[in-house]
């Protein structure tokens, strides 16, 4: 995948883990949401970690942990047009 | 605390820009409906919720609320950069750039800046989460008035996502309202004091 491709397939499943996250914050007993919040999360880590390898850290203090790619130099979101 | 995550929560693109299009979107940067007020009331509100799940959606949609504030902030700056003066000041923005230049700041169309009195923080969370719910509707109110004001679909792409937002931010902030009722029954709520 190209980098704009797997950022949009990352934000499509955090978006799925945003959602159950906020249903299960009012639901906190739904056994099916849950076991759905935990596989799309293993997914969202997956995919996180695939990106970072290929292009780099996408979050500071220490939660990406690449040694390749610059924090400092890469994009910010709102440079990508 | 929060950790930073450098990529947005929707993608945004705007190379067709327009200067009407940003000026009405400072609505929802630094008005009193905007999605900084949202982030601020939730995020200070939550201290003082008296349920596991009112917290807990507080905290959590509050944080959303941020994403959502720096999605705005990146359509602005994308149809501001490259604009001339003149082209900013035909777009109604000339008393904007004179204090700010391209930059953006939280402040409304009409050059109103943010202030805390646009949300509360009652200590009573009955009177707090329906002040909540009316915020997420003001907010989709909002949200489909920007959009009444244009056709450009990378606009409208990212607006119709902060629209559904506020929509599902309502149910969850009913659903807060529910659990509210049921701990107090005989709409006491200051029972809960101790």
């Amino acid at each position: 995948m190209t980098e704009n491709e797997l950022l949009t397939r990352i934000s499509e499943v955090q978006f799925v883990c945003v959602e159950l996250n906020l249903y299960l914050d009012t639901h906190p007993q739904d056994a099916d949401a849950r076991s759905d919040y935990y596989s799309y999360s293993k997914l969202l880590g997956d995919l996180i970690a695939e990106y970072e390898n290929e292009y780099g850290p996408l979050m500071g203090f220490g939660h990406s942990p690449v040694s390749n790619g610059c924090w400092v130099c890469s994009d910010w979101p709102w440079e990508k047009e | 605390m929060w950790i930073y995550q450098k990529k947005l929560e929707f993608p945004i693109s705007i190379t067709n820009p327009d200067l009407g299009v940003a000026k009405a979107l400072m609505a929802q940067y630094g008005g009193p409906d905007s999605e900084l007020g949202a982030a601020m009331r939730y995020l200070t509100q939550r201290f003082s919720m008296p349920d596991d799940s009112l917290r807990a959606t507080l905290n959590d949609i509050g944080t959303e609320e941020m994403a959502h504030w720096e999605m705005i902030g990146t359509m602005i700056v994308q149809s501001m950069n490259g604009a001339s003066a003149a082209e900013l000041a035909d777009a109604g923005l000339a008393g904007y750039y004179t204090m700010h230049g391209r930059a953006v700041f939280p402040a409304d169309p009409n050059g109103v800046p943010f202030t805390a009195s646009y949300i509360q923080a009652t200590g009573d969370p009955v009177a707090d989460i329906a002040e909540d719910m009316a915020a997420e509707q003001k907010a989709r109110a909002t949200y489909e008035h920007i959009m009444n004001l244009t056709t450009n679909e990378q606009y409208l792409a990212p607006l119709r996502f902060l629209r559904e937002r506020e929509i599902v931010h309502f149910q969850r902030f009913s659903e807060c309202w529910n659990i509210l009722m049921e701990l107090y029954p005989d709409g006491d709520q200051n029972k809960r004091c101790r």
